[in-house]
């Protein structure tokens, strides 16, 4: 066990933890953080995305060792009142059906848009196949994230 | 307040004042029938709740709350359902709220998620809630006012004389709970709806889009210890366990050997992961072990067998096929599937006694709770369910054997446990969409008509893997369908559109090989056999002949059919679950390949309650089809699955998605469920669309590991 000291959403939490343990364990086990989703542990689905430092990682497959100083924000810390552009976007395109999957979707959207303010469908489309759908919202995604293009 | 009647078992409402002074009435999914009300005591609705599982009450500041009994998985009816109510009721929408119900009571008939059957089956009660509870406000308002109720209108809660507001529903809920309901009351002309029909949001969706803790596996009681489970490969039992090494990882407080499963016990998740890796488990057969290869020759044997189960049969098959001028055989196959959900398998137990407490994802709360009370031995009444929003579910959470583990060890270890799942676990753990294989054979005449038809349907644990009375049944002189079931180890479950998911694929491309082999346009052709089903039907018929005519003709307009010579057209129609849909998908070249741009769908499902919900089930169902039946495939390999995550077990993608035209005809009927109907005709009319511009005809699935498939590049691109 080993003790980390992370800065997640603006604030510090310590942590006591085996090195090689995910910060998505760390996030939903440890700090009570569950927005971010556990589904294949293997970085093939993208429900367990985070922003590192304005990155959108996998968190499953992220050993907290290697975090460091580094920023988290989880679909928490996204915005103060779930109002950030891409949020709002899913809100008004009304996206979800059963919901495990948005929050990830919403991580990899918002990374993005942030360094492509204004991405082409085709951008959309190659950023956000990262992530799975079992429910197959692939068109309201889509035209969300176009939205939220647009509000920023 | 007084008891105006008495108590009668089948009442359908009742309604009373509550503490807090507002109008309650509770309802019973269980009885249709005409509504006799009861004023009751506040002591006395305490007491008979257990008699409801669905409450509606209305407060005085006018806040409508709906208790929603069905367990959400993507479906929205915890939108839907609230929206029927606020229609007859007339409410502002903005002031209704949902919570989720728990299992409620012995008396309910349907508090489950499958079989897309809560919008049938709950559409009348949910208008007759709202609408005796509008009728209720207008009678109160009439008294207070001295006129009759029929001068009075309601429009977003509130009440209107001569068009002017006189009342909100919240000023009138306490002197309305005091009133006598009616027997019977009138429901609005669809014409008048205001709410249904209209693109009303999630109401949960803030909570899902800010990662609020509303899963199963996000559910967390303090002093619970998590557990997870090796579980053995199917038809293997447990010959020795070396737990040595998972003792020793940090953060695993026991392991407990129990059936033929060994779960590994700790504080938190990551440890148990590595731990169950440690596990060394030696198995050995505890009965027959099957690998797909069997599954191979099994099918083989069962289609060449004599001992088949006659399903149906009309006319004289033996003459028919004597007497053809041609005789068509296929044989189509699909492998086991997945349902992965995207959350896996997990659920909460607390043991205390003889009494528990079981919270999580389950499509059939009472199958928990029975099940349970089975494995303890103590009465059903002792076990509480509690529902959590479950992410997904495809039939998977129908089963209840994620349940009983958890409240075994609860048990056991006599401390609340969560199991979780993992991926892997998911994908091995078996319950899945059954193997089939199936042989057709139409026999046609020199005019090409089709004068005999066969189907025999084997399948590994698929019950009856045909479904013996939907079209063509009705249509053939001459018919005969056969089932065979073979008993496996290997689990299986209702999966999305159980059967039919596989059987609609295989029998309408086998349709396109009769239209073909006849020289008939595959429109034509169905069109012809509904024809002769209404003009003069052969035996029993099952499926309403307009509706699905309705939306064969619909989906060729949409679509265009034939009319574009650049376009490859696959067409696929199918009856499930009270709704019919018809699908054609286009195929365009390009460079010399085949590229899938669209498919359009005409579906009917009645009336559409809620469109945005309609469009998502018609959509993510064609996306599921579409995905399956291309990319996704389950061998075996001595009873275990190989595939055991989405790296080798490949989901559809977003890149991998046409677009999608969906498409409704309004035929009038009261509202079907559309959570399955528009998955199965999708395969049909993407393998019919590749056969009409390459000429292969693929009758296995998945199709992109099929030779037939091997030098075709099929492309997905939207316009």
């Amino acid at each position: 066990m080993a003790n980390f000291k992370l800065r997640i959403n603006g604030k510090e939490h310590q942590v006591d933890v085996e090195d090689d343990t995910p910060l998505l364990w760390v996030l939903r086990d440890h700090l009570g953080l569950v927005g971010t989703k556990y589904s294949c542990g293997i970085a093939q689905c993208g429900a367990c995305m985070v922003h590192l430092n304005d990155e959108a990682v996998y968190s499953c497959t992220l050993p907290v060792s290697s975090v460091g100083s580094d920023k988290i924000t989880t679909i928490e810390g996204l915005s103060e009142n779930g109002d950030h552009p891409v949020q709002k976007a899913w809100a008004d395109v009304d996206v979800a059906q059963c919901g495990y999957c948005q929050t990830g979707q919403i991580m990899t959207a918002s990374a993005f848009l942030k360094k492509n303010p204004n991405p082409s469908m085709e951008e959309i489309e190659n950023v956000m196949n990262r992530n799975l759908c079992r429910c197959g919202t692939y068109h309201k995604i889509r035209e969300a994230v176009a939205m939220a293009a647009k509000l920023k | 307040m007084a008891n105006l009647t008495k108590t009668n078992r089948r009442d359908f409402l009742k309604i009373a004042g509550t503490t807090a002074g507002g109008l309650f009435i509770g309802f019973n999914w269980a009885s249709c029938d005409s509504p006799k009300i009861q004023v009751l005591s506040d002591e006395e609705v305490l007491s008979q709740v257990h008699d409801f599982n669905a409450y509606l009450s209305i407060s005085p500041t006018g806040d409508v709350v709906i208790y929603s009994p069905n367990p959400e998985l993507g479906q929205n009816i915890i939108t839907s359902f609230p929206m029927i109510v606020a229609e007859e009721l007339d409410a502002d929408w903005s002031k209704v709220r949902v919570f989720q119900a728990p299992l409620d009571n012995e008396k309910y008939d349907r508090q489950l998620t499958g079989g897309s059957g809560a919008m049938p089956h709950s559409w009348e009660r949910l208008r007759k809630a709202g609408a005796t509870a509008r009728h209720l406000l207008l009678a109160a308002a009439a008294e207070k006012l001295q006129v009759s109720s029929t001068e009075l209108t309601t429009e977003k809660g509130e009440i209107f004389h001569n068009g002017k507001k006189k009342f909100s529903y919240g000023e009138l809920v306490t002197d309305a709970s005091k009133l006598t309901a009616p027997e019977e009351v009138s429901l609005k002309d669809p014409k008048d709806f205001k709410i249904i029909g209209t693109p009303v949001k999630n109401v949960k969706g803030k909570e899902i889009y800010t990662g609020q803790p509303l899963f199963g596996l996000d559910f967390y009681r303090e002093g619970m210890v998590n557990a997870m489970i090796s579980r053995p490969p199917f038809g293997m039992k447990i010959k020795s366990v070396d737990d040595s090494a998972a003792r020793s990882v940090a953060g695993v407080s026991d392991v407990i050997v129990f059936k033929n499963n060994v779960a590994v016990i700790g504080d938190s998740t990551w440890p148990l992961m590595k731990a169950k890796n440690k596990l060394r488990i030696e198995y050995e057969p505890d009965g027959t072990v099957e690998s797909s290869f069997d599954h191979d020759r099994i099918f083989k044997e069962l289609l060449d067998s004599k001992d088949a189960k006659v399903m149906r049969k009309d006319g004289d098959i033996e003459a028919a096929f004597k007497n053809a001028a041609q005789v068509i055989t296929s044989e189509y196959q699909c492998p086991f599937l997945s349902h992965s959900p995207m959350e896996p398998q997990n659920f909460f137990a607390h043991v205390k006694g003889d009494k528990v407490e079981l919270v999580g994802p389950t499509q059939t709360p009472d199958r928990a709770r029975m099940e349970t009370a089975r494995l303890l031995d103590i009465p059903k009444e002792n076990i509480t369910v509690e529902l959590t929003r479950l992410g997904g579910g495809f039939g998977r959470r129908l089963a209840a054997d994620f349940v009983v583990e958890a409240a075994e060890l609860s048990k056991i270890l006599d401390k609340p446990v969560k199991v979780t799942w993992s991926r892997e676990d998911d994908m091995t753990g078996g319950a899945y969409r059954p193997a089939v294989r199936y042989r057709f054979q139409a026999a046609l005449d020199d005019q090409g008509k089709m004068i005999g038809y066969k189907l025999r349907g084997v399948g590994i644990n698929a019950g009856n893997s045909t479904r013996e009375n939907n079209f063509p049944s009705g249509s053939v002189d001459n018919l005969l369908i056969e089932n065979i079931e073979h008993k496996s180890p290997i689990t299986t479950n209702a999966w999305r559109a159980p059967i039919t998911n596989f059987l609609a694929y295989a029998e309408q491309s086998f349709l396109d090989e009769v239209a073909l082999a006849a020289k008939k346009d595959p429109v034509k052709m169905r069109l012809d056999l509904l024809d002769r089903a209404k003009n003069n039907p052969v035996g029993e018929i099952h499926y309403d002949i307009d509706r699905m005519r309705g939306v064969i003709e619909t989906a060729a307009e949409k679509s265009n059919w034939g009319k574009n010579k650049d376009v490859m057209q696959g067409f696929s129609v199918y009856f499930s679950h009270r709704s019919y849909v018809a699908q054609v998908a286009d195929i365009e070249m390009e460079n010399g390949q085949p590229v899938l741009k669209k498919i359009t769908a005409a579906t009917d499902c009645g009336t559409v309650v809620h469109p945005t919900g309609a469009n998502q089930q018609v959509r993510g169902g064609i996306v599921d089809g579409m995905g399956h039946a291309m990319f996704t495939n389950m061998t075996f390999e001595n009873g275990l699955p190989k595939q055991r995550n989405f790296d080798s077990y490949r989901l559809i993608r977003m890149k991998e998605v046409p677009e999608i035209d969906v498409n409704y005809v309004d035929s009038g009927y009261d509202p079907t469920g559309l959570g399955e109907p528009a998955l199965p005709p999708t395969g049909g009319a993407i393998a019919n669309a590749i056969f009409a511009a390459t000429g292969r005809r693929i009758r296995t699935q998945p199709f992109i590991e099929q030779k037939e498939f091997s030098d075709i590049k099929l492309q997905i691109k939207r316009t």
